[in-house]
């Protein structure tokens, strides 16, 4: 497997650095993770990938919840596991929605606060609420709250003690559109602060919105890190394949052959396979060579535009 | 009160669970009541209800739903994590816990056991049941806490242990006395206030160096586990 590198430069005042050195897991048979190594500094990360893919496991693991099978994951040089003194510098939000339904989100904050044995925990409760604007809510239970608003608390929580390094699991589920945006910007503000923001998405487009620099797990595997654009260029540009069905599937498809964006043709019972080199070009010229011979295209179906397997092209790019 | 202590409080009291609490201690003081004001020889409904009910049943299983609920119910809701995700040693997490699950269960379970055994016999033997009592929730409530971090299923192991070890095997395999917290508690309530109401099968020096044990054992090996806490293994 190639592993697609486009750092960005590095920053200029290099805050708390997270560090994975060919770390892997396994359960029993099962390899969650697969020689993972990364370098993460100040700005927002995201981590991308299909569900099964790792992520959370390698989220764990760099939150200090899990020993790697094989590997090291040091913050600043210290190991994550079994070293709770980490937690100075680290927030973490689970994926799982888990919360003292039972306390306010002011008393669940000041209890993150008198925990993490700050001087001034009220001060600090109140401005973490604050950044999150929870301030209206905050005398309410958790339990009433909308997920968005249980989200935002539990990120409050997370930034009480000003962490240098804040890992989100999966931290747009379940919210509306309304609440991504709040939470989206939340995110560009502390990696803009210069912290170390990683946050975990299966979907592309939340992770395109949020943030420069992604790195891609495929099947436990570090399939792809670096600058988004680069990455999402690959993607496009990859092969599609189409399923098309015409009124004269020979003849479109001797036409075809004649065009630049198609790589291969091939006819079955049911209509065609083309595999187009270029997504846009194909699907361009596709109406306009159907026109110019006469051809009704019936149907029109791209095959391989599951998640999966934009992703699997890049284990094997 | 620490942080963790309120935390943990809170949590207990907030859920449902917590009103299990109250129908066993319930049932040991009408019984007793029942028995002294219908007459019935001490003697008689003194054991079965004392050792049989307090100290078989209603003692261990108070601490059971307390000990488990204290750590173990933040681990399946998953809570927990907001407690680990903070820079304290570990066992600035477990011994407030347990703290706490003692001294609810010592308040659940003394209060009954006291006014049983007074009616049963004397204030003394209340006094004794009571602070035997006190023990046992302190042994129990540590086992149970361990069993939550060394098991998924806390409870079920944990009544396998108090109905089978304890109550079932304890009848016929003398041997597995020695090690049931149920036999400490009645050495040391009978010491305290000696009776022909408790019988005894371990000594006191014993009961009292395996109280200990079971309660510093337990709670280290607790504090151990819990700082190679694992998130359960999800692969997504």
């Amino acid at each position: 497997m190639t592993t697609i590198s486009a750092e960005p430069a590095a920053p200029a005042t290099p805050a708390s650095t997270l560090n994975l050195d060919g770390v892997s897991r396994w359960y029993g048979n099962v390899v969650a993770v697969n020689d993972v190594s990364m370098r993460l500094g100040p700005g927002v990360t995201g981590l991308l990938g299909p569900n099964g893919a790792g992520k959370t496991t390698l989220l764990h693991m760099m939150a200090g919840f899990l020993a790697p099978s094989r590997g090291t994951v040091t913050l600043d040089n210290e190991p994550t596991w079994r070293n709770p003194a980490v937690y100075r510098r680290l927030g973490l939000v689970s994926e799982r929605e888990a919360v003292h339904a039972f306390l306010t989100a002011h008393e669940f904050v000041l209890a993150s606060a008198k925990l993490h044995r700050l001087p001034d925990p009220e001060e600090a409760a109140r401005r973490a609420i604050a950044l999150v604007e929870m301030e209206d809510a905050q005398d309410r239970r958790i339990g009433t709250y909308s997920k968005g608003m249980r989200q935002r608390t539990r990120v409050a929580a997370a930034l009480v003690h000003d962490p240098q390094v804040l890992l989100l699991d999966e931290p747009f589920n379940g919210m509306d559109p309304r609440q991504r945006l709040h939470m989206m910007e939340l995110l560009h503000r502390l990696g803009d602060d210069g912290r170390t923001i990683l946050f975990s998405s299966h979907i592309l487009e939340e992770v395109e919105q949020v943030s420069g620099t992604v790195q891609v797990m495929v099947a436990g595997r570090l399939a792809a890190s670096g600058d988004f654009r680069t990455i999402r260029r690959l993607m496009t540009n990859r092969p599609h394949v189409f399923a098309v069905h015409s009124t004269d599937d020979r003849a479109l498809a001797v036409a075809l052959m004649a065009e630049p964006s198609v790589t291969g043709v091939e006819l079955g019972r049911t209509g065609l396979t083309v595999r187009a080199g270029d997504y846009g070009a194909f699907t361009r010229a596709l109406p306009r060579i159907a026109l110019a011979k006469g051809i009704r295209v019936r149907q029109l179906v791209p095959e391989d535009e599951s998640l999966e397997s934009v992703f699997s092209y890049l284990v094997e790019a | 009160m620490s942080t963790v202590s309120w935390i943990t409080a809170r949590g207990l009291f907030g859920r449902r669970r917590f009103l299990m609490l109250f129908p066993l201690p319930v049932v040991l003081v009408l019984l007793a009541v029942l028995s002294r004001s219908l007459g019935v020889d001490p003697g008689q409904w003194g054991p079965p209800v004392l050792v049989g009910l307090g100290l078989a049943v209603v003692l261990p299983v108070v601490a059971l739903i307390v000990g488990t609920g204290v750590l173990g119910a933040e681990i399946d809701d998953g809570t927990v994590v907001h407690i680990l995700t903070k820079p304290l040693p570990r066992w600035q997490i477990v011994l407030p816990k347990l703290a706490v699950a003692t001294g609810v269960t010592a308040v659940t379970v003394a209060v009954p056991l006291y006014v049983a055994g007074v009616l049963a016999h004397s204030v003394r033997l209340g006094l004794a049941l009571a602070l035997a009592g006190c023990l046992g929730a302190l042994a129990y409530s540590a086992l149970f806490l361990a069993l939550s971090l060394l098991t998924r299923r806390p409870v079920l192991l944990g009544l396998v242990y108090v109905l089978i070890w304890e109550g079932l095997l304890g009848n016929f395999v003398s041997g597995t006395k020695v090690l049931s917290i149920q036999q400490y508690v009645i050495a040391l309530a009978d010491r305290l206030a000696p009776t022909s109401l408790l019988e005894t099968s371990v000594s006191v020096p014993v009961a009292a160096v395996m109280t200990a044990l079971v309660s510093v054992g337990f709670t280290v090996l607790a504090i151990d586990r819990l700082r190679s806490f694992s998130v359960a293994g999800e692969t997504s």
